[in-house]
């Protein structure tokens, strides 16, 4: 719409381009509300995590939240609200607009992994901000899996009495505890390729800021 | 924030805190929110100063709060927790406490008499005879503790719900209120002092429950997290008031339901 009333003028407003929208706003706001919520869970749960270590190590103090155990549960158990609700509406509008259907679909192991060489040997475009290579589909795909599964095991980890049977589906309370740990690693670890590829295309950091 | 915590008269407040050192706030900090300086970049994303301690720290109160609803309407009454079998049970099952165990309490059977107190019937004081005379039953229950490990134990006594009926207890009351021989205290809801599985606990895997585990009675709920299982009791109220406890008012959460 905007492109044809652009063509029946002779030239377009100065500083007005016709940029596709890339992001449109509720995904910008459920992107950066994520972020925020996402920041006070992982680092506020290193924080629990401190209390009894599953693993041989403890996650330095000065990048963990809350203070001590009662301050960093209460941040958790806060920022869950934030985490879930905010989860679920881009998840509902995710499914309803269709928009997950036309970005992240369909997802080919064997373009995966053309994309994955071309990666590899600095060959993948980044031209078209709103087309999603092979690997971006798998990885946005599977961080949204990953983001249910740290979700429930983490109501199974708080409720395994009232919810016994979630618990029971991650093979019980110790159990739901290692599945919780193995999500944030993801989660953090999908937070640094993130961010390392939005250094390398600024643009994309852009769009996902303005929406263009 | 909290009242100051009771500690053991003629104990060392220093030793007291030796084993939950890495656990208990820094009194002279007072804000627990310090440690959130790390995050000056999220104050700079939300423009607002998520650091400021006092203010923070009143409104994570109120969400605290809040889940305190959550959890109660969570709360399925006739749910029993899982039990399990003897050869679950964890050996040794670990000892916890914001003390050392030669701290602990160590309670004279002969003197012992459990208190009862508010809105009651009958408010006579209970002797561990009288106690142990009541029909009992055994639970080998998950404990959860708020650090995030559990371990399985058994525990053999007198339901709650039980006991409450024997002293003629108002259960249209909100809370019972325990008070151990530390200091250490405790109120729970009403729903829970009535879970069936809601215990006054006097053996620990068969045997008199032992001074680690709180002789002579410990109140076992297998739908609360540990620190909300008072050892050493010595003193219960059922009572509409919420009289906090030991943990609680330095702000773990209230509820701290399972």
């Amino acid at each position: 719409m905007n492109a044809e009333a652009l063509h029946t003028h002779d030239a377009p407003p100065i500083g007005r381009t016709a940029a596709p929208l890339v992001h449109p706003l509720w995904v910008r706001i459920a992107h950066w509300v994520n972020v925020v919520a996402m920041a006070l869970m992982v680092t506020s749960g290193w924080r629990v995590y401190n209390a009894s270590p599953l693993f041989g190590f403890e996650f330095p103090e000065a990048i963990t939240l809350g203070g001590w155990l009662g301050g960093a549960l209460m941040w958790h158990f806060a920022a869950m609200w934030l985490l879930a609700v905010n989860g679920l509406v881009y998840l509902t509008l995710g499914f309803v607009t269709g928009r997950f259907r036309h970005k992240l679909l369909p997802i080919s192991p064997r373009a995966v992994i053309a994309d994955v060489k071309a990666a590899l040997t600095g060959h993948l475009s980044h031209d078209d901000l709103a087309v999603y290579n092979a690997v971006q589909r798998l990885l946005y795909a599977g961080i949204m899996v990953v983001g249910v599964v740290v979700v429930l095991s983490g109501l199974s980890i708080w409720k395994p009495v009232q919810l016994q049977e979630l618990t029971a589906l991650f093979g019980g309370y110790e159990a739901a505890r290692y599945v919780h740990f193995a999500c944030m690693a993801a989660i953090v670890a999908f937070v640094f390729i993130h961010v390392v590829m939005a250094l390398l295309v600024p643009r994309s950091l852009r769009a996902m800021i303005t929406g263009r | 924030m909290a009242r100051a915590p009771h500690v053991i008269p003629g104990v060392d407040k220093n030793l007291l805190i030796k084993d939950a050192a890495k656990l208990l706030p820094d009194p002279a900090r007072r804000g627990f929110l310090k440690g959130a300086a790390s995050l000056g970049a999220l104050t700079f994303l939300t423009g607002c100063d998520i650091t400021d301690g006092v203010s923070a720290e009143k409104v994570l109160r109120q969400i605290s709060r809040f889940n305190d609803c959550a959890q109660a309407v969570l709360l399925k009454r006739g749910l029993l927790a899982q039990t399990y079998p003897e050869s679950a049970i964890t050996r040794p099952f670990p000892f916890n406490a914001y003390y050392n165990l030669d701290e602990a309490p160590e309670v004279d059977p002969a003197d012992y008499k459990l208190s009862v107190g508010g809105m009651v019937a009958n408010n006579r004081p209970w002797t561990l005879d009288q106690l142990y005379a009541l029909p009992q039953e055994k639970q080998i229950t998950r404990h959860i503790c708020v650090e995030g490990w559990s371990a399985i134990g058994s525990w053999t006594g007198v339901r709650l719900s039980e006991f409450l009926a024997r002293v003629g207890a108002d259960t249209r009351a909100r809370y019972v209120w325990f008070r151990c021989a530390e200091g250490y205290s405790n109120t729970i809801d009403m729903a829970t002092a009535l879970h069936p599985q809601t215990q006054m606990t006097f053996r620990f895997d068969n045997e008199i429950l032992p001074r680690a585990y709180g002789f002579p009675m410990k109140i076992r709920m297998p739908t609360k997290l540990g620190f909300k299982n008072p050892k050493y009791v010595v003193a219960m109220e059922v009572t509409n008031q919420d009289r906090g406890g030991y943990w609680e008012n330095q702000g773990y959460n209230w509820f701290s339901g399972l």
